[in-house]
């Protein structure tokens, strides 16, 4: 199956896919601190109760979560020209990451905020904290760490969300593949590669998530 | 130029249903049979044959790992080069079904494994067969845990169907790509597309949005 192989082609285009690993990592990352700001006001937004911002938000997550990411790509892509507005594939794409993963994201980080009992913030409340002494010293340090494992999920997704930035000529980690295949005519070493290289993104996310769950375990438990 | 513009999309609406029908059809028959499969799957996951378990814990963090993109890619252009000739709808369809089979099979394995052991073996002790304790014991305790996820797992299936687009076969994402080079208005044109994901995407969003409350409260009864 793979003595045909060819890894001196593999190995000259090497500082080609490490490149691919670099743009796929700072896209990544640029989604996703976008996304967890989006996340967050909308979160905020949500749980406000203000009725306007509340449907608001409400209708950005339904529509999000019920429409694909390449179609909300290709509407971003097609459609900011035709409003006046011109931006790189590189912005247009990061666009699009962000607002879908901010639609995830909001909904997790609301599902943190949640777990904390009312009881607790109503202590703190009597014990005559203010409004940000109870967010830093009640509110935030049990939320982030239940949170830390999905939002760490989300990311994993956001890393594999990233290939379809290829599809409007972005260059990262699979458009490098999609070289290889067009150039050398070799899907097989190009394809399988990428694979590889996306499966140790996966694999460094994973053993964050697992690592902090056992903390978090540990911690409920001593 | 605007009227002209939305006269041409409303002319072209046979052709985004047509588009509509094609996703139904290919996200419809990976959802057959990667549910079929991911079950199977995932009472082998659980079952306690070591060699089993441990290549589908590599067929599962290969699938979770990697985009979908690069899948469709691999399916479409790595396995012609091994002698499989496959069309695009087949192509569509396999990878897909890959796809769905690995996340169902992990949410089977989750239900099964919140079942408790001693009815498994009181069951077995009671002298039913094997296949009899799951079809008649395990099974239908676990569906309260499986399904609500597996009809999320089903909205992703649908959603990420718009990625076997990039092979040629026109669903809605194509069809609206396709559409866009003659009607250079992306925002009517995948306002359209996302319009047609919405009304499948989003009923099913629902329903499991109402399976998670009634399962919860039944849970809640026992």
């Amino acid at each position: 199956m793979l003595e045909t192989f060819n890894f001196r082609v593999l190995w000259e285009y090497m500082p080609l896919f490490m490149k691919g690993l670099w743009a796929t990592s700072w896209i990544s990352l640029l989604g996703l601190a976008g996304a967890l700001l989006t996340g967050t006001i909308a979160c905020v937004a949500r749980l406000t109760r203000v009725p306007f911002l509340w449907r608001l938000v409400v209708a950005y997550i339904e529509i999000v979560r019920s429409t694909p990411l390449l179609a909300q790509l290709y509407f971003f892509y097609f459609g900011l020209p035709s409003l006046g507005l011109r931006l790189s594939e590189h912005a247009t794409g990061i666009l699009a990451l962000t607002l879908n993963s901010g639609a995830y994201m909001a909904e997790i980080i609301r599902a943190g905020v949640l777990s904390i009992q009312r009881g607790q913030i109503e202590a703190a409340t009597a014990l005559g904290m203010n409004f940000f002494q109870r967010l830093r010293h009640v509110v935030l340090p049990q939320a982030v760490g239940v949170t830390i494992p999905p939002l760490l999920g989300q990311t994993i997704v956001l890393v594999k969300d990233s290939a379809l930035l290829s599809l409007i000529s972005v260059f990262e980690l699979t458009r490098a593949s999609q070289m290889l295949a067009s150039e050398r005519f070799m899907p097989t070493e190009g394809f399988l590669t990428t694979a590889l290289l996306y499966l140790f993104l996966y694999y460094i996310l994973k053993t964050c998530s697992s690592q902090w769950q056992k903390r978090l375990i540990y911690r409920k438990a001593s | 130029m605007w009227g002209y513009y939305f006269q041409q999309l409303t002319a072209s609406v046979p052709f985004f249903l047509k588009g509509l029908w094609m996703t139904v059809l290919v996200s419809g028959s990976s959802l057959i049979m990667g549910t079929v499969l991911g079950f199977a799957l995932g009472v082998l996951r659980t079952s306690r044959i070591g060699p089993f378990r441990f290549l589908l814990a590599l067929y599962v963090d290969f699938m979770r790992g990697t985009p979908f993109l690069v899948q469709v890619f691999i399916v479409f252009f790595i396995l012609p080069e091994w002698g499989i000739h496959l069309e695009a709808f087949s192509a569509a369809v396999l990878s897909l079904t890959a796809y769905a089979a690995a996340y169902i099979c992990e949410i089977v394995a989750g239900g099964i494994l919140v079942v408790p052991r001693g009815q498994k073996e009181a069951a077995r002790a009671s002298g039913l067969t094997r296949f009899q304790v799951l079809r008649l014991v395990v099974l239908p305790q676990a569906m309260r845990v499986i399904l609500p996820p597996l009809v999320g797992q089903y909205v992703l299936l649908v959603k990420d169907s718009s990625v076997v687009s990039v092979i040629g076969l026109t669903d809605i994402t194509r069809v609206g790509w396709l559409t866009v080079q003659r009607v250079p208005e992306g925002l009517m044109v995948f306002g359209l597309v996302g319009v047609l994901y919405f009304a499948v995407c989003y009923p099913l969003i629902r329903l499991s949005n109402r399976l998670e409350k009634r399962m919860s409260v039944q849970a809640f009864r026992l």
